[in-house]
């Protein structure tokens, strides 16, 4: 199945040269023989043109269950920041900078590179040692030794794709994160299971968090990433549950008659912005969820929903269709003016801020093509990164430079990152159903 | 060298058909989760294993796993099985991002209306769908809209306001998959859902 998407996707994305797609599937078959679980799969959507060589030698290794310099290279490479070497190009496979001949890699136009090994060390342990090169120095601009358990080793790759990626491009790694989605099964005889899962920021180690027969949605992180706030109809009618994570424990915080829905953290992690329609119309609520009151913010007779906060918690943005068709619009989020903030397209809902608050992610609707789009609050100019027809759910990397989406193909949805610029994207694959509803952590 | 492109190319694809054939994807229209009418349900929750130890076991078995009859209405007398009875239609449907009735649906309403203000004690359950375009919690939203105008009618008609809940699914609990407008329409829709007394 994996590997069926790959040749579909790979197939249908034109500007991929044949040699590079040729390249990238066996890369990815390899990939996916040495994991065996949920994989990853790669789009290139565009050429990055200003992507930095970078070229990550294969760790010298004997009997490490996981392919750490693979697992490197996959988190790089969908950064979008670096042009990665394929293996095949390589004059050779230096395992310490001791061994490396900085001509032959600089005669290859590679600006950096790494190199490094695994030693088991006997008891489910391994020794990963790795160096970051400067190639035309000829220097080391990083170095590391760290041990790992077996069930660590992917956590600890993606620990060395943070360290490479903060150290060449001066923003924090977000390889190393975590994301929250919902996930649907068909349990035969008309019967789905509804799932809410944490994976890794690569969609590898799925862990199900929650379950039910009766649909799951709107995941949120608390700010702390210690808890996911979540919408579940398990009673035949909508709750939010507050959950925390390490222990499953959980709470029910708001269960009022009609809508309670679309629940977003503040960013000081004591109050929900929410959704409810106990008074009549859907309307935008503040929720503190240590007295579990309520504070309304519109009141309006049309739709408000989606709400989301601005970093300095000054601000909720939401979508309101009080316009005729759904908006984006502000308020304060102590109550007062509500301002329209989109006027292009005639569908821009579910925006969420950037983390420096300077842009605005939405969900961008022209037609029958829902697509992800950014706003600039300076500006109000609208950048639409992506091309599918139905892209959902955005969600914003803690660092800034991702996007984290949902998009359907016929009955499957699956997850996809994009570049800010939209010049990368990578699809996730799951070996689960349908997939959608990605929130990624603080 | 071209050869060598297309032998490889044809190698690769021959492997990645032969690796997907297990786990070939239902397209079928039909398929849907029309569970809406199942009874109770159960959800659980679990801890988080991150890896390093933490593994909180949280509480399973929310709930229990009682079916109820999928489709209760068509037990409650022969007019609810007659297809050239108004009552046998129990799905209200509705055009792109619109809550407004149809004419065409106005005298299925009345007959449930009717029925209900006939028989004071039977309850209902107006679940509101949406189609998959758009955002998930405004789907929600725009599904509350239509079954609340769904109720509305039924109000006007004498039906009394605590025989009618309301519930909105949004896009999740789709009729028909599929991408094309063929499967949306059947998901714009309201599902009058007669509650088992």
């Amino acid at each position: 199945m994996e590997i069926k998407t790959i040749f579909l996707s790979a197939g249908i994305e034109v500007d991929v040269s044949f040699i590079k797609r040729v390249l990238l599937l066996i890369v990815l078959f390899g990939l996916s023989i040495t994991s065996g679980f949920a994989a990853l799969t790669i789009e290139i959507t565009e050429g990055v043109e200003s992507a930095v060589p970078l070229a990550i030698v294969p760790f010298a290794s004997q009997s490490a269950p996981v392919n750490i310099s693979s697992v490197v290279n996959a988190d790089l490479e969908r950064s979008g920041y670096f042009k990665m070497m394929a293996e095949q190009s390589m004059p050779s496979k230096p395992s310490t900078a001791a061994e490396v001949n900085f001509k032959d890699w600089q005669s290859l136009d590679q600006n950096y590179m790494a190199v490094g090994q695994v030693v088991d060390v006997g008891g489910g342990r391994y020794n990963v040692q790795f160096q970051l090169l400067d190639v035309y120095k000829g220097g080391q601009l990083l170095g590391f030794r760290m041990t790992s358990s077996e069930a660590d080793l992917r956590r600890t790759a993606h620990h060395i794709s943070d360290l490479i990626f903060e150290k060449l491009t001066g923003k924090k790694g977000v390889f190393s994160g975590r994301i929250a989605y919902i996930t649907t099964n068909n349990q035969g005889n008309k019967k789905q299971s509804h799932q809410l899962q944490v994976a890794d920021a690569d969609g590898y180690n799925p862990q199900t968090v929650a379950s039910s027969t009766e649909p799951l949605m709107s995941p949120s992180w608390s700010p702390d990433g210690k808890k996911v706030a979540y919408v579940s109809f398990e009673k035949k009618s909508a709750a939010i549950y507050v959950q925390t994570l390490a222990t499953g424990e959980r709470s029910r915080v708001a269960e009022f008659p009609g809508i309670n829905g679309a629940p977003a953290w503040s960013p000081d992690g004591t109050r929900l912005a929410l959704t409810l329609s106990k008074d009549g119309s859907p309307d935008i609520y503040v929720l503190n969820l240590s007295t579990l009151t309520v504070n309304k913010l519109t009141k309006n007779f049309s739709i408000d929903t989606e709400p989301s906060w601005s970093p300095d918690s000054n601000s909720i943005v939401f979508t309101s269709d009080r316009g005729g068709k759904p908006q984006i619009y502000m308020v304060p989020s102590q109550g007062g003016e509500e301002k329209r903030l989109t006027f292009s397209g005639d569908y821009n809902a579910r925006a969420s801020f950037s983390p420096d608050g300077k842009s605005l992610v939405m969900v961008h609707g022209n037609g029958n093509d829902y697509r992800i789009a950014v706003m600039d609050m300076a500006t109000r100019s609208i950048n639409v990164l992506t091309s599918g027809s139905s892209d959902e759910s955005p969600s914003f990397a803690p660092n800034g430079t991702m996007i984290l989406f949902a998009s359907k193909k016929g009955r499957t949805g699956f997850l996809s990152a994009v570049s800010l610029d939209g010049k990368m994207q990578q699809k996730l694959v799951f070996n689960s159903g349908e997939v959608r509803e990605p929130a990624w952590a603080p | 060298m071209k050869l060598n492109k297309t032998l490889l190319a044809l190698a690769i694809s021959t492997l990645l058909i032969t690796a997907c054939t297990d786990d070939a994807v239902d397209d079928s229209l039909t398929d849907g989760s029309q569970n809406a009418t199942s009874g109770i349900n159960d959800a659980s929750t679990n801890g988080l294993n991150s890896g390093s130890g933490l593994n909180g076991s949280g509480f399973n078995g929310y709930g229990s796993g009682l079916n109820g009859s999928d489709d209760y209405a068509s037990t409650l007398g022969p007019e609810f099985n007659d297809p050239s009875n108004p009552l046998s239609k129990r799905t209200v449907y509705f055009m792109l991002d619109s809550s407004e009735i149809m004419p065409d649906f106005l005298p299925v309403i009345a007959a449930h209306a009717q029925y209900l203000v006939a028989n004071p004690s039977q309850k209902i359950t107006l679940e509101g769908n949406a189609d998959e375009r758009g955002s998930r919690e405004y789907n929600i939203a725009l599904g509350e809209q239509r079954a609340k105008s769904v109720a509305s009618k039924m109000k006007v008609q004498g039906v009394s306001e605590n025989q009618i809940n309301v519930v909105s699914y949004g896009e999740e609990k789709p009729a028909a998959f599929g991408n094309d407008e063929t499967a949306w329409e059947k998901n714009r829709r309201v599902e009058i859902v007669y509650q088992p007394k």
